[in-house]
């Protein structure tokens, strides 16, 4: 199929790229457009104006900045998983890219793009909601900073104004003693995940000190399993660890759709919160 | 009309577009290039795969305007003096191949996969093409193409 007309304006710089957002409520902004390409075939968006800012040099690469990652919106997720600084300082970021759709899109398809996006289904807003991560926006009124956890509103819904641009996100470094796991249930290779579970576990004496836990798909949100999070806090690798996992979807509402229903998907969160908490303790 | 200019397979081209135009469209409808094709419409099959930059990308989820200034390889770009490219001619040899529908972007995205890793295993031919659906062959001779397109390839670049 083909999109419904709109206009077209590539700026060069992120100022421009504001003022031509803020020109035009039914704007949208273009990433990657990985996304937004099959919404726009599908009719299923009609933006007036598509703001290109997919090549612009503020909104790229991937920093080190000391106590946290900088990762720039426009940076691919091919740049992402093949980023030393991504691999050495937030690895679960490079698991979890690892598994977006396949190498052609994700040649294309960018960090930033993807979480804007927020759809619950997507692998990175639940990681980087387990990281606790930094939004860091910019408009014709400035920058904001916004947490993780207010990022992601409602399904396909973030905390973007109208006429906001995301620049990129910082992620904390977790410093050693944590390992890390993505686990994700899909029936092809492709395939967004049925569920999804991000995991961030630090270890110490045989236990598990600290987890942080974000879900994929079980909700119109991504969202953090903060009751398995309670009970993994200090809890002995074995039955401890287990039964905290049995939390994993406490609080959730997973929708019920082709792929499964509700009660399939918490029984997935259970079974794959335990295997990803084993897994990023480094535990068999 | 936004006017945009783009190597295809060595050919510059200026043409002005509709913002709405798809790359696959400008390819086949304004430059000819049909040996690519359209096939899913929702980036799922990858028979549009085409390199952009030198990179692989589905030529139906990139807007012509994106590809502004950009290097183009589609599948009729890789035959060099009316001799097929060493990975074309393993899959005729494999036959891995039925309908063909699929095979222009097979071909293309095993290309691709070679960049990083001249001499892969079947896992990483499997993973590298799981954006690319062949609804006919069960993929064994496709993966046993790429495995001799990789070889044969390899071969190509010591022996000048």
């Amino acid at each position: 199929m083909i999109p419904a007309p709109f206009d077209y304006v590539r700026p060069d710089s992120l100022a421009e790229a504001c003022q031509a957002l803020a020109a035009d409520e039914e704007a949208k902004v273009l990433a990657g457009g990985q996304s937004l390409m099959p919404l726009l075939r599908l009719r299923l968006a009609y933006p007036s104006r598509l703001v290109d800012i997919g090549r612009l040099p503020e909104l790229k690469g991937v920093h080190d900045r000391g106590d946290h990652v900088f990762i720039g919106a426009m940076a691919t997720h091919d740049e992402v998983m093949r980023s030393h600084v991504v691999n050495a300082d937030c690895p679960l970021i490079a698991l979890a890219t690892a598994t977006v759709a396949d190498p052609a899109i994700r040649h294309r398809g960018t960090f930033g793009g993807s979480l804007a996006h927020a759809d619950p289904a997507g692998d990175l807003p639940a990681v980087v909601l387990a990281l606790e991560g930094v939004f860091v926006t910019r408009s014709e009124q400035g920058e904001r900073e916004i947490p993780a956890a207010e990022f992601f509103v409602d399904y396909l819904e973030s905390a973007l104004r109208t006429a906001e641009v995301l620049v990129g996100v910082k992620i904390p470094k977790l410093g050693p003693g944590w390992g890390f796991h993505y686990e994700k249930f899909r029936r092809t290779a492709q395939a967004w995940a049925i569920v999804g579970v991000a995991a961030a576990v630090r270890r110490a004496n045989g236990s598990i000190a600290e987890a942080r836990i974000g879900l994929s798909n079980m909700g119109p949100t991504p969202v953090r399993a903060h009751a398995a999070e309670a009970g993994l806090r200090d809890a002995e690798l074995g039955d401890q660890v287990r039964q905290a996992c049995e939390q994993a979807a406490a609080d959730t509402s997973p929708s019920s759709d082709l792929h499964a229903q509700a009660d399939y998907r918490r029984h997935l969160a259970r079974v794959l919160t335990h295997r990803a908490v084993r897994a990023a303790a480094g535990s068999p | 009309m936004p006017r945009i200019t783009v190597t295809v397979d060595g050919v510059k081209y200026e043409e002005d577009v509709e913002p709405r135009l798809l790359l696959v469209h400008l390819l086949r409808e304004r430059l000819g290039r049909t040996g690519t094709p359209v096939g899913c419409d929702t980036s799922n099959c990858g028979a549009c795969t085409i390199m952009l930059d030198g990179k692989s990308a589905k030529s139906c989820s990139v807007l012509a305007v994106q590809a502004d200034g950009c290097d183009i390889l589609t599948i009729e770009g890789l035959s060099e003096g009316g001799r097929m490219h060493p990975m074309q001619r393993a899959f005729h040899e494999e036959h891995a191949l039925q309908c063909g529908y699929c095979t222009p972007g097979m071909v293309m995205a095993a290309i691709d996969l070679l960049r990083e890793d001249p001499d892969p295993s079947e896992e990483t031919i499997r993973h590298g093409l799981e954006g690319n659906l062949c609804r006919c062959t069960g993929y064994c001779n496709i993966v046993r193409a790429v495995r001799r397109g990789a070889q044969e390839m390899g071969q190509a670049v010591n022996t000048p």
